[in-house]
């Protein structure tokens, strides 16, 4: 393979962001090229068919299926409110009577002679989708939705839970290696979204839900918790749909893991700032990452950062994702052409890395990925 | 059906095969050409696949693959248009060019039928032999109320849905009411904003007027003959065939770049699963020899059975090594995977490194523990998906049939699985965790484990998987496709030689076989007890006589302590004597079961002993 690494999660103070914003079906656009929108501006929107139900009349009155159109006192086509008489069967001079009503408001789509089903659809629902972000409307994709432009920082984080959200970012811990615990979340967190260090306990997701936050970016959490937040497993990597008070995103992994440095620091330099934040994951071809995009911040001129366009190069800084040296921060040393043998006896490609404890260790390149810029 | 510029010639003689798969990631290409009598793999390339953005064109990726073939070779085979055929004058070009896909997803179905356990069930047997991942069976009797079977169409977006229901000539409200219930729904394509959702009706033919009626307008229906004509029979071709030219017109024209490599072959694209059930058929109508097929990939992992006249084939879409390893875990439970992990590692340790694979799915074990708790949890993954290929590989249900004398197998008529495992002649592994793993031994133990193949298997895995470009090779040069799948596509691990058994109280070390190898004039004799695995390495390509003698509470396929001389094959592991009973008999006491682990993977060299005496501490 040309590329036997992974792509590292994107961590950058400046990046032009693109957003689809996309009906479910077709329906109707309602911004244009070139107009600024906020999170909550509606760009689009279209009216979803309401939910049909289906009333065995034919069973209901006790008739064959061929005859319930002499029954019936509505046709196909015709309004109906909920408990309005929909068809009668009366027999022995009325003494005999059954009746349907509808259970629904609606319209009649289809009575049956078949099956003496009558079909009744409920009225159209609403669907609208909001711009997500501050950004310029690029592109309109006819009846379709839109694509939205933003510019600022961009931080992948690599798993979440919850859909999008928006907040102020407050980092709650001093340190990327600290625990986000219950103590660190105050009274007046309500729509903020917290910055944690190396892991995030139980107790903290609960009381930053009780309180209104509207969001926690951190290290790591441990698996059981997370279990205990959704109230179910997770078994196959889609998120973003789950019905929870609080968008979780993890930058590192499972366990307790220090954020990296360079996330770390950039999410103290957005302390204060509006961000807009998304826990959905799908790792899959066409790969989804969870995300926190600051529109509008400008970042400084950095003098400290590598150039990181050439891929793997001795001195790139990476992160090993891989036991034995799983979480640990690494800088490349050596990339060696030629296929080695591991501990696993697998014939692979690998690297050499200098750990940050000055240690100079072998590993596959599959398992460490850059911190991209 | 796609017209093709192309047109093949069945008569024309073919030299040189230029096949690719366009997988969900890479896009493989491997060149076929006659060297002598023999057709063989020349060389193969592989590229990442481009159907997703930026680059959104199918055929970059398959040119790139290609360009490798060409680059090995140093001979040209792509020009402006495509791939160049026929083989030309000067040498450039191939004499055909195919190729299969499962880019962009696959192909996703949704099946309804009447009866949940008939036609809900062939029509399933159908959609997945065609190569679909079925999301979802509709039937009337499937315990949902009618507003929950219509959410669950309506949130879906399948590519297609086969209605199926009712036999010829019988009552068509059954089927009419779960086409009333598709038609209130308005289902949507998976694909296409503005498309109508193609519908393949195969059901009772006397209904078809009333579903034009109610589905002919606002999907894009295709009636076929009926599935289940009468109660007695199946008949999958005609609704199997609709799903393949829906897959090409509808499915593939719309996935970016489709529409130019169609242009290339004359040969129908075909879903990379349904070619894959096609290579297993051809190699079970070769060799002659009942066949299971397993690929355990990233996401999903497929069976595929050919037992005389029956192939069946499963997805279990969420059983997989990496993107679904979470939902292996929550299916099989911590312990059934510690089970196969011979060192003591914390629960929750566990747990947290199952998830760490499934969130950075690319990643490979380093050290040997985690080598060894991936191939844990690929036997779970593999045991649960042929549990799932067990329950749909069934005789037609709902047949009154009077059973005979005569009648020796479970199969057929009655609703029971027809996969015996002591018929069984080959099981043959595919995909990353069993192709790739470090030493041979340890694919034949994963399957052994997974499958648990009884009397005696032949055990093979495939080097590169190219069963896909195979499997449509076969669909016009059977010969050719079998004369690679043998010699350059299977790796023979070696033949298994497994009783069942103990039918009584037997302990551990007690005796189970006697094996007399015949082997090239050289009399080997081995006595295995209960509970203990052996190893003889009679290489590939060899075979020998044998002679196995069991034990009076063990069954070789002869009858209990009967004796079965037979052939068995070697391989690159040698022939595997396994009386670790049927099911396996594992200690239930840990720091036992521990020893056996380590007992079990020294008799078959699957990893360092020195560190497996570690584990062990002896």
């Amino acid at each position: 393979m040309a590329h036997a690494y992974t792509p590292g999660l994107k961590v950058t103070e400046k990046a032009v962001i693109t957003k689809t914003r996309r009906l479910p079906i077709l329906g109707e656009v309602l911004v244009e090229k070139g107009q600024a929108v906020s999170p909550h501006t509606i760009v689009a929107k279209t009216d979803i068919p309401g939910n049909p139900q289906t009333v065995n009349v034919a069973n209901v009155l006790g008739v064959d299926p061929e005859d319930i159109v002499d029954f019936m006192k509505k046709s196909e086509g015709d309004s109906v409110k909920k408990g309005e008489l929909l068809a009668e069967y009366k027999s022995f001079f009325g003494l005999i009577r059954h009746h349907v009503e509808s259970p629904t408001d609606g319209t009649i789509e289809m009575i049956s002679s078949v099956t003496g089903q009558v079909t009744l659809r409920e009225p159209p629902v609403p669907i609208e989708i909001d711009a997500y972000v501050d950004g310029i409307v690029e592109e309109v994709l006819p009846k379709e939705g839109v694509i939205v432009k933003t510019e600022g920082a961009f931080i992948q984080g690599i798993f979440g839970v919850g859909g999008e959200a928006q907040g102020v970012i407050r980092v709650a811990v001093d340190n990327p290696g600290d625990v986000l615990d219950a103590s660190c979340i105050k009274e007046d967190d309500k729509g903020k979204i917290l910055i944690g260090g190396s892991l995030v306990t139980a107790d903290a997701i609960k009381k930053a839900g009780e309180l209104g936050a509207k969001g926690i970016v951190v290290g790591g959490i441990i698996d059981t918790d997370l279990i205990d937040y959704l109230g179910f497993d997770i078994g196959v990597a889609i998120t973003g749909h789950e019905d929870v008070p609080v968008t979780v995103i993890i930058t590192e992994g499972f366990g307790k893991m220090k954020m990296a440095d360079r996330t770390f620091g950039l999410l103290n330099e957005l302390n204060g700032f509006k961000a807009s934040i998304n826990g959905a994951t799908q790792i899959r071809a066409g790969v989804m990452r969870p995300e926190i995009i600051v529109p509008g911040y400008e970042a400084g001129v950095r003098s400290d950062l590598l150039d990181l366009t050439k891929g793997l190069v001795p001195g790139t800084p990476i992160r090993i994702i891989r036991e034995p040296y799983f979480g640990i921060l690494a800088e490349i040393v050596e990339l060696p052409p030629e296929l080695e043998v591991i501990e696993s006896e697998a014939r692979v490609r690998i690297l050499r890395a200098r750990l940050e404890d000055g240690t100079v260790v072998t590993v596959p390149r599959a398992n460490v990925e850059m911190i991209e810029g | 059906m796609q017209e093709h510029t192309n047109a093949f010639e069945p008569d024309r003689e073919i030299n040189s095969v230029l096949a690719t798969d366009c997988g969900s990631t890479t896009t493989k290409a491997i060149l076929i050409e006659k060297v002598g009598d023999e057709y063989r793999l020349v060389v193969r390339g592989e590229a990442p696949t481009t159907v997703e953005a930026p680059f959104e064109d199918v055929t970059m990726g398959a040119r790139n693959a290609i360009r490798e073939i060409e680059e090995l070779t140093g001979r040209k085979f792509l020009n402006d248009q495509g791939v160049i055929t026929p083989t030309q004058p000067d040498g450039t070009g191939v004499d055909i060019y195919m190729s299969t896909s499962s880019a962009g997803g696959g192909l996703q179905m949704m099946v309804a039928g009447v009866v949940k356990t008939m036609t809900a069930e062939s029509a399933a047997r159908a959609a997945l032999g065609a190569g679909a991942i079925v999301m979802d069976v509709i039937s009337v009797d499937d315990g949902r109320k009618s507003h929950e079977k219509i959410q669950r169409i309506r949130h879906l977006r399948p590519d297609m849905i086969l209605l199926s229901g009712g036999i010829d000539g019988g009552t068509i409200t059954h089927v009419a009411e779960i086409g009333e219930l598709i038609s209130a729904a308005e289902p949507k394509p998976r694909l296409g904003i503005g498309y109508r959702l193609p519908i393949i009706y195969a059901g009772n033919k006397h209904a078809r007027k009333h579903i034009s009626n109610i589905l002919g307008e606002k999907t894009d229906l295709r009636i076929v003959d009926n599935l289940r004509p009468v109660l007695e029979m199946e008949l999958l071709g005609p609704a199997r065939e609709e799903i393949h030219n829906l897959f090409m017109e509808h499915v593939m024209a719309q996935a970016p770049g489709y529409n130019k490599l169609m242009e290339w072959t004359p040969i129908p694209i075909m879903p990379t699963p349904g070619a894959v059930g096609a290579c297993m058929q051809t190699a079970s109508s070769e060799y002659d020899m009942s066949v299971i097929g397993v690929d355990a990939g990233g996401a999903t992992t497929d069976v595929f059975s050919v037992f005389g006249e029956f192939f069946n084939r499963t997805v279990s879409a969420n059983l997989g090594m990496s993107y679904s390893i979470c939902n292996v875990l929550l299916e099989a439970g911590v312990s059934n995977i510690l089970r196969w992990i011979p060192f003591s590692i914390e629960e929750g340790a566990l747990r947290n490194r199952i998830r760490n694979k499934m969130i950075r799915p690319t990643t490979i074990p380093q050290t040997l523990d985690e080598l060894i708790i991936e191939q844990a949890i690929a036997r779970e993954a593999l045991r649960l998906a042929f549990e799932h290929h067990k329950s749909l590989a069934v005789g037609l249900r709902g047949i009154h049939r009077q059973r005979t004398i005569g009648d020796t197998f479970e199969q057929s008529g009655s609703g029971e699985t027809y996969i015996d495992m002591a018929e069984l002649g080959m099981l043959i592994g595919s995909g990353g965790v069993l192709s790739h793993a470090p030493r041979r031994a340890q694919a034949a133990m994963m399957l052994l484990d997974a499958f648990q193949p009884e009397s005696k298997t032949m055990l093979a895995v495939d080097s590169i998987f190219m069963m896909p470009q195979l499997g449509i090779l076969a669909s016009i040069h059977p010969k050719a496709s079998m004369q690679v799948f043998d010699r350059d596509c299977l790796v023979k691990l070696g033949s298994s030689i497994a009783p069942v058994g103990p039918n009584g109280s037997v302990k551990f070390g007690e005796p189970c076989l006697k094996v007399t190898f015949d082997f090239e004039g050289e009399t080997i004799e081995e006595s295995v007890p209960f509970g203990s695995l052996k190893l003889v390495p009679i290489p590939e390509n060899k075979t020998t006589e044998v002679v196995i003698h069991p034990a009076r509470h063990f069954d070789v396929g002869r009858g209990y302590g009967h004796d079965l001389e037979t052939t068995v094959n070697g391989g690159v592991v040698g022939v595997i004597i396994d009386c670790r009973g049927r099911p396996v008999a594992l200690p239930e006491d840990v720091q036992e079961r521990n020893l056996k682990l380590v007992e079990w993977f020294i008799a078959m060299n699957m990893y360092p002993e020195e560190s497996l005496r570690k584990y062990a501490q002896i």
